[in-house]
């Protein structure tokens, strides 16, 4: 299938942008300077301006010799390729394939897109007509070659749309210029008279060659359709997307949440068919007013679940704010892995980790509240009470030691051990009494000490001594003292958990 | 054949608790929790799975003590490879104190969060989902409505749940086919032997859906439940409630 590209041109680009800034300089004639070897050159001119023969790259004293009134502002590096890759980014909803053009033009990719807006023209004229009503003077064509379109829509007289394989016939009177050459090689060919691009068609390859060098073939070619020309997107096109393009902006909840089923549908059919499944999914809306809001979603498994995945969708439904309306649903997955629809069915009907059930659980709590919320521990080879769990890092970890039985330790151990009062004999005995909470337990049965050294690679401090010990009502505790006991100061005490 | 009045009522009961949700245990399907005569406690005899329990605790040491009770009945729900939920928002569990008795802390899923809204809401949500063995909720208030989402959420997926609430400031009757009330006992030695025993628990079986509420004394040792003491009837006959 042949390619077929538009081509835009913004002639006053960053002169329309102030324009919009400022209105008031509408019927002024201006222009842009920027310090040049101490001299202000001319860097950017309005239209009213270039008609009184006032162009790019002249000093500003003398434009303003030849126009008293030409207003100068200073220039804003940089402006027109911010400006460009907006504009790009806007034209997606056009195209998923947009690209920067030089200084002040745009490249779409509008193979096959042309018919969802009811054929070739209604579409130029619907992109035209929006970038115009947005304040900028643009002229744009459609042709097969990318180097066609740049000339047409530059210096085209006729017609902006070229048909398919007419590149020929609709560059045959243009001026060399139109092939975005070299300026040296544009001259020479103007004093050679080889001015329509025509001549040059009729000539021998290898004369062309000899004397202008290879630069002049390859642009010829480019724009003939002979040689593929590469183009940079602004936003690389991601294998999986869906796109949805509304007749009416859309207003309401209801309204994006049928648009997320339609997507979900697409997608997730293709997805099966393919026997993969989306790790990360992502919803983008355009709006009418020219923001963009994306919604992003993850599962913890590669998943083409449409239930499952528009109820994750849904919890986010709420922020997406539609103000003026929506006229273009997006629906990208980034990540996309294999999902074998076998092992699924497999893991059905088992009440494990490996449940898809379970998962799609974690996703929308995670949907909810954030990945951090939720943990799993695995054993740790440390006797540190602290350090023998070791967070996992997924669902499908398994854990290296087994889990310790040997050591009794308390159902509730406390985050921070909580420093309590104590009598106890010396030296190893466990304590007697201890007042936690104001309240003093006595106590009638013990087991310990059981001491754990800290880890001195890992951290600094005294080693404890731990207690189990049950007070008189039957409450089992853990107790552990800090370090040895010192002549010069008391020992400290904590209470670290609570048996069963 | 004879037929006597209490005959007659003894039908009627049993035709009556399939309405309500108690299917008759089938064969080799019932959970062997190990709890024994308190099982005789429920409609059927047998601990209810597919329902909600809910546990009481005042103090820092009874939760531990409920904590301890439902380790050996989660064991058995998670027997085979299954996997649990513990929501949570102020989590003070020790996984590794889990295996001991007999819980895979691996196969334990916690989630923390913030707020107690949040942890209905997610426990609702593991409630629906039936690939989970039992789900864990330390909620403190939890109201009528709320509760009855989780019995209906249950009723469908047949998932068992526990709700702990410590220290609640209310006390009215939520949505539970159970309220217990566990707490710590002295443990005991044999004569002579110095140290703390095995860990016991003085279990109230406050209220019961069409059951008798009961107390006991049981002991975790070797692996399995002891019962010490024969069964008490709970409270005076003018005190008992129905849960509704």
């Amino acid at each position: 299938m042949s390619k077929r590209y538009l081509s835009i041109w913004f002639r006053h680009l960053v002169t329309d942008k102030y324009l919009l800034r400022r209105p008031a300089l509408r019927n002024t004639p201006f222009v842009l300077a920027a310090p040049d070897r101490g001299r202000m050159i001319i860097t950017a001119v309005n239209a009213l301006a270039q008609a009184q023969g006032i162009v790019i790259g002249m000093a500003a004293a003398d434009a303003r010799a030849i126009l008293p009134s030409l207003q100068v502002l200073d220039d804003q590096p940089g402006l027109a390729g911010k400006l460009l890759k907006a504009l790009a980014e806007w034209c997606i909803r056009y195209t998923p394939i947009t690209a920067v053009d030089g200084a002040d033009g745009l490249i779409l990719d509008v193979t096959g897109c042309a018919h969802l807006w009811g054929g070739e023209r209604e579409y130029l004229k619907e992109i035209v007509t929006r970038l115009k009503t947005s304040g900028y003077n643009v002229r744009a064509a459609m042709s097969d070659t990318i180097g066609a379109a740049w000339a047409i829509a530059r210096y085209g007289q006729v017609t902006p749309i070229i048909e398919p394989g007419e590149q020929v016939a609709a560059l045959q009177a243009l001026h060399p210029i139109a092939l975005r050459l070299e300026d040296p090689t544009t001259e020479r060919l103007q004093k050679l008279g080889l001015t329509p691009i025509g001549k040059l068609l009729n000539m021998p390859r290898s004369a062309l060659r000899r004397r202008f060098g290879p630069a002049l073939l390859h642009r010829l070619d480019q724009a003939l359709g002979r040689e593929e020309e590469p183009i940079e997107p602004v936003q690389p096109p991601v294998p999986y997307q869906e796109r949805l393009p509304c007749l009416e902006p859309i207003l309401t909840g209801t309204g994006i949440e049928i648009a997320l089923q339609r997507l979900l549908e697409t997608l997730c059919h293709r997805l099966r068919q393919e026997g993969k499944g989306l790790r990360t999914a992502t919803f983008i809306c355009y709006r009418v007013d020219g923001q963009v809001i994306h919604v992003q979603v993850g599962t913890n498994r590669a998943t083409h679940h449409i239930e499952h995945l528009f109820r994750l969708f849904e919890l986010k439904i709420p922020t997406i704010e539609p103000d003026l309306g929506i006229e273009l649903f997006v629906l990208e997955a980034p990540d996309v892995e294999e999902a074998s629809p076998m092992q699924e069915k497999l893991w059905e009907n088992a009440c494990g980790l490996d449940n898809p059930h379970l998962s799609e659980l974690l996703d929308r709590i995670a949907g909810k509240s954030g990945a951090h919320t939720i943990h799993r521990y695995l054993p740790d080879e440390h006797y540190w009470p602290e350090r023998s769990i070791k967070a996992a890092t997924s669902i499908q970890d398994k854990p290296t030691t087994a889990w310790r039985l040997d050591r009794p330790r308390p159902i509730r151990l406390l985050a921070k051990p909580e420093p309590i009062s104590v009598t106890a004999p010396i030296p190893d005995y466990p304590p007697m009494l201890f007042r936690y909470k104001g309240a003093l337990h006595k106590i009638a049965k013990a087991d310990g000490p059981e001491r754990i050294e800290r880890e001195w690679w890992l951290d600094q401090g005294a080693h404890r001594d731990y207690y189990i010990v049950e007070d008189e009502d039957g409450r089992r505790y853990w107790l552990f003292r800090s370090g040895h006991y010192a002549e010069d100061k008391p020992p400290q005490w904590f209470l670290h958990g609570f048996f069963a | 054949m004879p037929r006597t009045n209490q005959d007659i009522m003894a039908q009627l009961q049993r035709d009556i608790l399939p309405l309500q949700g108690f299917k008759p245990p089938s064969k080799g399907a019932a959970l062997d929790t190990g709890l024994g005569p308190v099982e005789a406690a429920f409609p059927n005899g047998t601990f209810p799975t597919g329902a909600v329990h809910e546990f009481l605790s005042s103090t820092a040491e009874d939760a531990a003590a409920t904590g301890g009770f439902i380790a050996p009945l989660l064991a058995a729900l998670m027997r085979n490879g299954g996997s649990g939920v513990w929501i949570s928002s102020s989590r003070t569990l020790f996984p590794p104190a889990l295996s001991i008795f007999g819980v895979e802390p691996d196969q334990m899923i916690f989630i923390d969060l913030p707020r107690e809204r949040d942890v209905i809401w997610a426990m609702e949500e593991a409630l629906k989902c039936e690939g989970l063995a039992a789900v864990i909720g330390e909620i403190k208030e939890i109201d009528l409505t709320s509760s009855r989402r989780l019995q209906l959420a249950v009723e469908k997926s047949r998932v068992t749940g526990f709700i702990l609430r410590h220290q609640p400031r209310h006390l009215h009757p939520i949505a539970a086919v159970a309220r217990w009330n566990i707490s710590p006992l002295a443990s005991e030695l044999e004569e002579g032997l110095p140290g703390v025993g095995y860990p016991r628990w003085n279990v109230e079986l406050e209220k019961v859906r069409n059951g008798k509420p009961g107390n006991w004394q049981l002991e975790w040792s070797a692996g399995r439940f002891r019962v010490l003491s024969p069964t008490v009837p709970y409270l005076a006959q003018a005190r008992r409630r129905k849960t509704g």
